[in-house]
């Protein structure tokens, strides 16, 4: 029982990372995603690299089962009961609409109208019970829903977060006449102010569970049936870790799972080559996903809308998404403009190199065309060969043509105008955050990422790319790394002056009591733990919260008292850092308090992924072939990438081929593997 | 294009629209004020040196903003010419809303970006800050007859010059708001957003030259051009009016004609507005800038791909009459703009709906209500709770409309019913659809909502500045009307409805007692008969339509068809 493994199943492919404690070897498999029930591509990717799951201690999953779910509408026929006057929150949103020009669009709410039931009860937002819970009505409410066919129920009543008294007494009555572990109140799931939020999370999760229950009980049934005696984990979208039985308790956390893993091993793998200010760039199908990580740690998001409308509030891992990936599809306008996307040939039917329909031009097209990808080994191994001439073709026809341009200038363009956009996307995501995109690195995942690196680097005037060992199967290794952890939250709504710190240090402890108990249950190992309080707070008047780091000691389990004055200075620290002034009269408020308990996981050591010793460049050399690069073409070195040695540099242009990934050396630079396997792009000298 | 190759003129496109972005960004960061941090309240853009024409604007700020902008550099443009000295490290800044359109909480830079000497563009940042003075916090008072109850009125003058700000003009601005901090917050942002953009602007001239760079611009408002030509001359010729009303100015209880005449001929479009009722006393005239801003953005509604370029309006005239309520001069007071652009963009909608239905929505609900509740706490302590309230967007050729959507002037979301109700003392009663609000069709408006809030404390006065009280909004397509706001107070005699329908100062209201608005839906789209009576059925069982309306609206079919 010495093998970790990672699985991330995404859209596509399901990707497999084996670390062996025992021998430090790791080792990957991709497989090809199954649907409608993603177990057997689990299974399957799982069995490619280890005989006996018996050797097993520990699966940890990515998943997008959840993400999918709440996509396709796919959960399940779930009921709500609510406070009498207020039933269509969950419809009436936050007044939004899908998009800013063309008022087109509608939405249609997980749960309909004849499903969300009023009963009388009101707690006003000082948590005083206006008007007690009437049960013969939640009863009723509750017989009604099982009538109707409901799988699950939520129950959601105004200012919960402030009093869950009627919420909880509710949600007793419920259980009494319908045992149904599918039951929760918003105040279970999130004791957060902001009634569509809390709503929103609770009754999406309520929706996901018992499909997702069944998943994660289908897969582990499997599992163990295949002999596996380990732990099952679940990556969640904070990027932390989290036990099966919690993760089916609540699914929502699992929203952006696959993606959250991918962000947690870049950012280790970026601090361990000694970068610890490092940006993410996923080249996926549809879009170019990035993800900035500043000083070892990813920045957490507090909500994000799966769809419009469907907004789930619990911590992420905060990724900005734009339409411009490999099937992107280049166009060129009425006005004679040459654009990408946001529509998209996907992986099917794909590029038009794929045969498989589409004939409009993509971004991967342009890179078949210019020869950047090999025609004849195309990734995954689905086609045998890629059809060069058809994709010339649908360039010239869609891009060439309408802009006077040959095919090759044409398809430059589009990777001109492509790059431009990622490299848009990485400038803005640092702005927002406060940051010069300058001071980081970049790194490159995803199958296509590592095709585009030195464009951006040029671009955005970033010093190096880090090219991952295998940037194909990021999310899985990103499994192996992230440690465990439970985020907590409680609405205080009191002024900083008078903290009740006795009363806060309860609600502090019932965090790390229930926490803690959850890392005492899982079978892990842990290194260390750890607990991070922070405080939403603002000046009254002020709606925008900044979060604010309490530094409060937990000495064997038992949390130290918060101070007043501690609150105040760790508030005008944080507010000072954010908007570089205090206001002089400035009441203080605590808005939330939120509490994250961390159990770090040995890490393990990523020389395990550098090459074997002995190899060296001339061996790793397959060949060359014509790779056009600005206006001409280039006799390229190809090198296969997994057989370079530690301390290999290869002048551009070259290309490094591995199983699922081209690496583009630009003739303008160079790549050397470093001590962990990573391929580090810099400017040649 | 003006001898600029696509290539360099498709990446330049994004680096420019990124730099407005990033300038939004910035003060969105920055600003302390939520109407700009949350509600995003707020522009920023590149201008034509010479003409102040809009020549790229960030995807992030106001839609009222792509448009109005322009009218603020033309402005400063004017004024820098009688100034006469204009000078590399100079920032006008000015909130008048007769210059610049919209209305005295703008507060609007506007920087000249000089390259070699010579001057290049402008740069300019919008943000709406949280008090101008003025006679009421917050500065909406609809019992307004000048501009000077609005607000205090700051010309275009110079707060930077050569690089140096001049702290004289920071004094007078801090003096004249309630709120100097937030003020002076949102202040730093929109300085900093202008440096940003500056730092950009001479990054991108260094690598691709000012000639070329020059060229782009030029090449991005022929296309602009090109493409609003194209749509148009996709679309038949003719004539079409449509004509809606003003409740009332607030003032006098007299309705107010919007008039516009819509004529396309070959590629182009002239919208005449000739017919539209003269200047009224109350605040819901607008200024010009802000009429032809508002035909701006109706028409990147309907057609939504169009870049944010000036290039767009060239093929299109837009006509006001002189002493109209759409241009109201200095100081007719125009607090209430939003009302009166809304209505613009419905007729416009209505008139382009007999052109060619497919292009165009059926009217949203057509009213912000502004509505603020104001009292003092048993501690003595004042509190204004004041917020915008939404309702249903109009019906389309795909779909129902959405059901409880924001305005199509703004992109602002409501605040929670739980933060209202923890930072000042009210319940919401409700906070629900409301049924049978929504205008018939083959896809029926959205849903408006109801509203009904309690006040928890002794006493408190209500403000109310709505509209579309006695002017349902109107489908299109053959489509039916949604139904009109209503707005109710309760006493201790029972309910009242103010004389005004949606439009009243300071009601009276003690503990106990409530506020009730029930906001219109949108209009519908496509003849009744046409909805699929399993629709009209699913909305009977859903109690989004009564059955008996369901009948008068579709007929009987509905009764038989499974839902």
């Amino acid at each position: 029982m010495t093998k970790m493994v990672g699985v991330d199943v995404g859209g596509t492919f399901t990707d497999v990372f084996v670390l062996d404690e025992a021998t430090g070897r790791a080792s990957v498999a991709k497989v090809p995603t199954t649907r409608p029930d993603q177990s057997g591509g689990f299974l399957a990717g799982i069995g490619k690299q280890i005989a006996d799951m018996g050797e097993i201690a520990v699966v940890v999953h990515g998943t997008t089962a959840g993400t999918n779910a709440l996509l396709e509408r796919k959960g399940a026929k779930i009921g709500v009961i609510t406070t009498q006057g207020l039933g269509d929150v969950l419809e009436m949103r936050r007044r939004d609409r899908p998009r800013t020009w063309g008022l087109r669009g509608d939405f249609k709410p997980v749960v309909p109208r004849d499903r969300r039931l009023e009963v009388p009860e009101r707690t006003l937002a000082d948590g005083t019970i206006r008007t007690p819970v009437d049960l013969d009505a939640v009863r009723d409410a509750a017989r009604r829903l099982i009538d109707m066919g409901c799988k699950a129920v939520a129950v959601l009543f105004a200012n919960a977060y402030a009093n869950p008294e009627n919420e909880r007494a509710a949600v007793e009555a419920v259980r009494a006449v319908w045992p149904n572990e599918h039951v929760a109140a918003s105040s279970e799931i999130l004791p957060e102010i902001r009634e569509f939020e809390r709503f929103s999370t609770t009754a999406l999760n309520a929706y996901l569970q018992p499909e997702v229950a069944g998943y994660l009980d289908r897969l582990e049934t499997a599992l163990k049936g295949g002999g596996f005696k380990g732990e099952f984990l679940i990556v969640q979208s904070n990027g932390g870790v989290m036990g099966v039985e919690t993760a089916c308790r609540l699914p929502v956390r699992t929203a952006l799972s696959g993606p959250a893993a991918g962000v947690i091993a870049a950012g280790y793998i970026a601090e361990t080559a000694g970068f610890p200010d490092v940006i993410t760039g996923d080249v996926g199908g549809t879009s170019f996903d990035v993800s900035l990580v500043a000083g070892g740690r990813s920045m957490l998001a507090p909500q994000t809308s799966i769809d419009f409308g469907m907004v789930v509030r619990t911590p992420m891992i905060e990724i900005a998404t734009i339409g411009a990936g490999g099937g992107s599809i280049a166009w060129v306008d009425k006005g004679g403009l040459l654009n990408i996307g946001p529509e998209s040939a996907g992986s099917d039917p794909g590029p038009v190199a794929y045969g498989r329909g589409n004939d409009r031009p993509t971004v991967t097209d342009a890179n078949i065309v210019l020869g950047r990808i090999d025609p004849d080994n195309p990734i995954g191994g689905v086609l045998d060969r890629l059809d060069v001439d058809a994709a010339a073709r649908a360039i010239d026809t869609h891009v060439g043509q309408p802009l006077g341009l040959t095919t090759l200038a044409a398809a430059e363009a589009i990777l001109t105008v492509a790059n431009s956009r990622m490299a848009g996307a990485i400038r803005l995501v640092s702005i927002e955050r406060g940051h010069d995109p300058k001071r980081f690195s970049y790194m490159p995942f995803g199958g296509g990422g590592a095709l585009h690196a030195g464009a951006i680097l040029a671009d955005v005037g970033l010093a190096r790319a880090i090219v991952p060992r295998y940037p194909g199967v990021t999310s899985a290794m990103g499994c192996v790394i992230a440690d465990m952890r439970q985020d907590f939250v409680q609405t205080l709504n009191v002024m900083a002056a008078s903290v009740d710190e006795a009363a806060m240090r309860a609600v502090m402890q019932a965090h790390v009591d229930e926490g803690l108990a959850l890392l005492d249950a899982a079978r892990s190992r842990f290194e260390t733990r750890e607990v991070i309080f922070e405080l939403d707070m603002a000046y009254v008047g002020q709606t925008h919260t900044v979060s604010v780091p309490l530094p409060v000691a937990v000495n064997g389990g038992r949390v130290d008292a918060p101070t007043r004055d501690g609150i105040a200075q760790a508030f005008d620290a944080a507010y000072h850092a954010t908007y570089g002034r205090l206001l002089k009269d400035g009441v203080r408020r605590v808005m939330n308090l939120r509490t994250a308990v961390i159990g770090r996981r040995p890490k393990f050591d990523l020389s395990a992924l550098a090459p074997a010793e002995g190899g060296s460049v001339e061996a790793a050399r397959k060949g060359a072939r014509r790779v056009h690069f600005a206006d001409r073409w280039h006799d390229t070195a190809i090198y296969d990438r997994l057989s370079l040695p530690v301390g290999a540099v290869i002048e551009g242009p070259a290309i490094l081929e591995q199983l699922d990934t081209t690496i583009l050396i630009e003739p303008w630079l160079k790549g050397t593997v470093d001590p962990f396997g990573n391929v580090i792009l810099e400017r040649r000298a | 294009m003006s001898g600029i190759d696509p290539i360099t003129l498709a990446v330049l496109a994004g680096r420019m629209e990124q730099i407005a972005d990033e300038m939004d960004a910035t003060l969105f960061r920055a600003a302390f004020n939520p109407i700009i941090a949350e509600a995003h309240d707020a522009s920023h853009g590149l201008y034509h040196a010479a003409t102040g024409d809009t020549l790229v604007q960030g995807k992030s700020g106001l839609p009222i903003f792509v448009g109005v902008m322009a009218f603020a550099v033309k402005a400063v443009i004017d004024k820098a010419a009688q100034d006469g000295d204009l000078a590399d490290g100079d920032i006008y800044i000015f909130n008048d809303a007769h210059l610049g359109g919209t209305h005295l909480s703008d507060m609007r830079l506007v920087r000249p970006y000089f390259r070699d000497g010579q001057l290049f563009c402008y740069l300019a940042s919008v943000g709406h800050w949280h008090d101008v003075g003025g006679a009421v916090p917050g500065n909406y008072n609809p019992a307004a007859t000048d501009a000077f109850q609005e607000a205090f009125v700051l010309p275009p003058v110079r707060i930077a010059r050569k690089g140096v700000i001049n702290q004289d003009i920071i004094d007078i601005l801090m003096r004249n708001t309630r709120l100097p901090q937030s003020a002076m917050g949102d202040l730093n942002g929109q300085l900093g957003a202008l440096d940003l953009g500056v730092k950009r602007l001479d990054a991108l001239l260094d690598e691709y030259g000012a000639d070329t760079v020059r060229a782009a611009l030029d090449a991005l408002g022929e296309r602009a051009e090109k493409l609003m030509r194209a749509e148009l001359a996709a679309l038949p010729d003719g004539r079409w009016e449509a004509e809606d009303f003003l409740d009332n100015d607030g003032i006098t209880d007299r309705a107010l004609l919007i008039r516009v005449a819509l004529e396309i001929r070959g590629d182009k479009m002239v919208l005449d507005f000739a017919g539209t009722a003269p200047v009224t006393a109350g605040p819901v005239n607008i200024a010009l800038p802000t009429a032809v801003a508002t035909a701006y953005v109706a028409i990147k509604h309907i057609f939504p791909g169009l870049p944010a370029n000036a290039g767009v309006m060239r093929p299109i005239e837009v006509r006001i009459p002189d002493g109209s309520l759409l241009s109201a001069a200095f100081p007719a007071p125009v607090g209430g703009y939003t009302e009166t652009i809304l209505r613009m963009i419905d007729v416009i909608f209505s008139a382009m709906a007999q052109a060619a239905p497919t292009r165009v929505v059926a009217n949203a609900y057509g009213t912000i209500n502004a509505l603020s509740i104001a009292g003092k706490r048993a501690n003595g302590a004042p509190w204004v709770m004041f917020s915008f309230f939404g309702g249903g967007h109009g019906g389309s050729p795909e779909s129902d409309g959405l059901n409880h959507g924001n305005a199509p002037i703004s992109t602002a979301t409501i605040p929670p019913l739980e933060i209202l109700e923890a930072a000042y003392p009210v319940m919401f009663r409700q906070w629900a659809l409301r049924p049978d609000s929504a205008g018939a069709g083959a896809h029926r408006g959205g849903l408006g909502a109801v509203y009904e809030i309690e006040l928890l404390e002794e006493n408190a006065r209500a403000f109310l500045f709505g509209e579309r009280g006695r002017f349902a909004p109107k489908g299109i397509a053959g489509g039916g009307e949604a139904a009109l706001n209503h707005f109710e107070y309760e006493q201790d005699d029972g309910w009242h409805a103010p004389p005004m329908t949606s439009k009243m100062l300071g009601m009276q209201l003690k503990r106990g007692q409530a506020v009730r608005l029930e906001t219109p839906g949108g209009g519908g789209y496509g003849a009744p008969g046409d909805r699929d009576p399993a629709a009209v059925a699913r909305d009977v069982a859903l109690g989004f339509l009564s059955a008996d309306r369901a009948t008068a609206l579709y007929g009987d079919a509905w009764k038989g068809s499974a839902q």
